[in-house]
């Protein structure tokens, strides 16, 4: 679901900040894991990545065995980490092997960080219809059973059960093809649907790789998991999640982080951010269900909006008087007189900011109706550091400096000059239906993470956020620009 | 002083006495629960609670005050806080009436509503403001409806009806302390409400009543009595309002009792 109007675009001012910062070099991430209060992510060929905040990564993570594009998932109080022993066969054998290792952390500074000895779950051999590499697992909420999926367009994918409390194969266990035409497979659960998802398209060739994420669906955890049209993924088939944009090229390795009910990101990486040298790098997105099928939410866009409560559709605003526009009624018996049609100037900023107080200003609800006491700027502020997904953000009245900011008593109100301080910093997550959530870096003097709240139609404040009601919710709207 | 002038001095009291008088013989000769049937019914118990969705229903309203404004456009926040913010009569802000309590003000005249014209009767621009005296009545009243119907107030007791202000107020008895509530009012039109005499809402814009259109910061209602004040100002058209407190979830906060004074 769009929910940024996209007529905006010419808006836009400066650099959007589509891709993670620091130094996100990564190919064939593994799903994001939080350890220690850090987030990891494995990568091909040993090692991966490392974020305090979830937006400034940097390598350092550590994974022995080598190999490619590793899964991890925490389960209990272990993490356990899923790789294939070899980088696939182009030209060449297949035989490969999916091994399985635990560690108490993923940190490894912390003296409890030590990998248990790695063993073999599946294998290929060297030839057949088949590749042991790219590995992905589902711990199922309604079982308790872990599944693990790997392979590549060598064959099948093939999805065999492990023991969530061994990471060994369950005895007995044996594999079911599930799907074909894609690699980087991984599979998770919704609302009683089971969804295995993978990578259609070339890799590894840069700016040239056509890589992009689809997905089947099944009310079965061993498939057949069938497309948006009615194929099914053992055809071949698959609906898109996520296709290369702009600049960015090339989505592949799909993983998915639940922060909570309605927050929930996906990660992958670019084959190639052509501002970053072409380089592979990770991406994180808000991940977003449609009419049951997960699709890729937009990076959010630096620009000029209204900001909208979608409890009541009112818009947030300063409190200030409302000051009439030129323009009088015309119709229903008034100013019918034949005359051309002219147009009307929309109200600017400075017919009106002279009427409002230098001080610190409330902010409420109101009908949205274009005036500049209802335009917010987003704009990224790069130095302030981010959270999973994004980096914080001013949200000053455009065309001034005047900034939305948490007050002390856990209200909001805007303040005449942005300083950089946390309370005026804002995280903005697009949620699992499209609409946001909105909250402050910090409130002061309160250790709540209270986001903005409208518990009255008119009325914003901070207040704990909840999916479940529209209160907590947002949205960004953007129409054509004030001339 | 020429005779001539203290001619027309006098018959200018005259006029302000024979308004003044009329107002009060009009009210003398209603029957409030019959002029009110429908909307209110006086306070017969010694105290009430909120409904089930936590609206206050027990209030003591005070007889329109007549502050003519011919559109809604006005209601501006600078307006609306000017506006409210005239002492119209001593102790506003602090009163905790009695019913039947009268209370004495000067207010502008505005001519009888003519219901046969769909258009308010404005002043001429050019024309001074006139004012009258007037003795207004406070009424203890249970409404008959979540939200407390203004208008049906004013035109029960053959009051003006269009641009009035409405003053109002009510006890909230709590056991204990009740933290962190906020008031929640939906308006019909501008208003401004107090808490235990903090200003804690001002409802600017032509506005309508929904349930929790606006919500209060933070508030403590403490052990004991609290105080919750509100005055409303409507223009030409309909004036009513409901209020209740919730909690930073926005479930109703329905422990304690009401009473009027």
């Amino acid at each position: 679901m769009k929910r940024i109007v996209f007529i905006c675009i010419l808006l836009l001012t400066g650099v959007s900040l589509h891709a993670q910062t620091g130094a996100p070099y990564i190919h064939d991430p593994s799903s994001i894991v939080k350890s220690d209060g850090k987030y990891f992510t494995f990568g091909t060929g040993g090692g991966g990545l490392i974020s305090e905040d979830g937006w400034s990564w940097h390598s350092g993570a550590v994974r022995p065995g080598g190999g490619a594009a590793p899964d991890a998932i925490k389960i209990g109080d272990r993490y356990l980490i899923i790789y294939g022993t070899t980088g696939g066969g182009m030209g060449g054998g297949h035989a490969s092997k999916i091994m399985t290792m635990w560690n108490k952390t993923l940190d490894p500074d912390s003296p409890d960080f030590a990998y248990s000895e790695p063993v073999m779950v599946c294998e290929s051999l060297v030839d057949e219809d088949f590749n042991a590499i790219d590995p992905g697992v589902l711990l199922d909420p309604t079982t308790g059973r872990l599944w693990l999926t790997c392979g590549t367009y060598f064959g099948h994918i093939r999805q065999v059960e492990l023991d969530p409390k061994t990471g060994f194969r369950v005895e007995g266990n044996e594999a079911i093809d599930v799907g074909r035409n894609m690699e980087a497979s991984t599979m998770m659960y919704r609302d009683g649907w089971y969804y295995l998802l993978g990578t259609h398209g070339t890799c590894c060739d840069g700016v040239n790789s056509t890589y992009n994420i689809v997905v089947g669906r099944s009310r079965n955890v061993n498939g057949p998991f069938i497309d948006n049209v009615g194929r099914s993924m053992i055809q071949g088939g698959g609906k898109s999640v996520v296709t290369t944009e702009g600049r960015l090229v090339g989505p592949g390795h799909f993983g998915r982080y639940i922060e909570e009910e309605g927050v929930e990101k996906m990660s992958f990486h670019w084959e190639a951010d052509m501002d970053q040298s072409g380089r592979s790098v990770l991406a994180i997105r808000p991940l977003l269900w449609k009419d049951g099928w997960p699709v890729a939410g937009e990076a959010f866009r630096e620009g000029t909006y209204e900001i909208q409560s979608v409890r009541s559709g009112y818009a947030l605003e300063l409190e200030v008087d409302f000051i009439r526009a030129q323009g009088a009624m015309r119709g229903l018996g008034r100013g019918n007189e034949p005359q051309p049609n002219v147009v009307l100037e929309e109200q600017k900023l400075e017919d009106v900011a002279g009427t409002w107080p230098e001080g610190v200003i409330g902010a409420r609800n109101g009908y949205y109706m274009g005036r500049p006491w209802q335009r917010w700027s987003v704009i990224p502020v790069p130095e302030a550091g981010g959270y999973l997904g994004g980096p914080y953000y001013k949200i000053v009245i455009a065309g001034t400096d005047r900034a939305l900011a948490a007050n002390d008593k856990a209200e909001v109100e805007t303040v005449p000059a942005f300083t950089g301080a946390p309370e005026q910093l804002w995280r903005i997550d697009q949620l699992t239906d499209g609409t946001y959530r909105i909250m402050p870096k910090s409130i002061p003097g309160h250790d709540e993470p209270y986001a903005l709240v409208s518990l009255g139609d008119c009325s914003p404040t901070l207040a704990p956020f909840d999916f479940k009601s529209d209160n907590s919710k947002w949205d960004f709207r953007c129409y054509s620009p004030v001339k | 002083m020429k005779r001539s002038f203290r001619i027309l001095l006098l018959l200018a009291l005259m006029a302000v006495t024979a308004v003044q008088v009329q107002a009060q013989k009009k009210n003398s000769k209603i029957d409030v629960a019959e002029a009110l049937k429908g909307y209110f019914k006086p306070v017969t118990t010694p105290s009430a609670t909120p409904d089930a969705e936590g609206f206050i229903r027990r209030w003591m309203i005070l007889e329109p005050i007549s502050k003519p404004n011919p559109t809604n456009r006005v209601f501006t926040d600078s307006y609306t806080r000017e506006n409210l913010s005239v002492e119209y009569f001593p102790d506003q802000l602090t009163v905790l009436p009695k019913d039947g309590d009268k209370v004495k003000v000067t207010m502008e005249y505005q001519p009888p509503v003519n219901l046969s014209s769909n258009r308010p009767a404005a002043r001429p621009q050019q024309d001074q403001p006139k004012f009258v005296k007037a003795t207004l009545t406070w009424h203890a009243l249970d409404s008959d409806h979540f939200f407390v119907k203004l208008f049906r107030f004013a035109t029960g007791l053959d009051k003006d009806r269009y641009g009035v202000i409405f003053w109002t107020v009510t006890v909230i008895n709590c056991e204990e302390d009740i933290e962190n509530v906020r008031l929640a009012v939906g308006s019909n039109k501008a208003a401004r409400w107090w808490v235990n005499g903090e200003e804690v809402l001002l409802l600017a814009g032509d506005r309508h009543m929904g349930v929790d259109s606006a919500v209060s910061d933070r508030v403590t209602l403490k052990k004991g009595k609290n105080i919750l004040r509100g005055v409303t100002m409507n223009g030409p058209g309909m004036s009513e309002f409901c209020a209740r407190f919730i909690d930073d979830t926005g479930k109703p906060v329905t422990g304690y009792t009401i009473t009027c004074n």
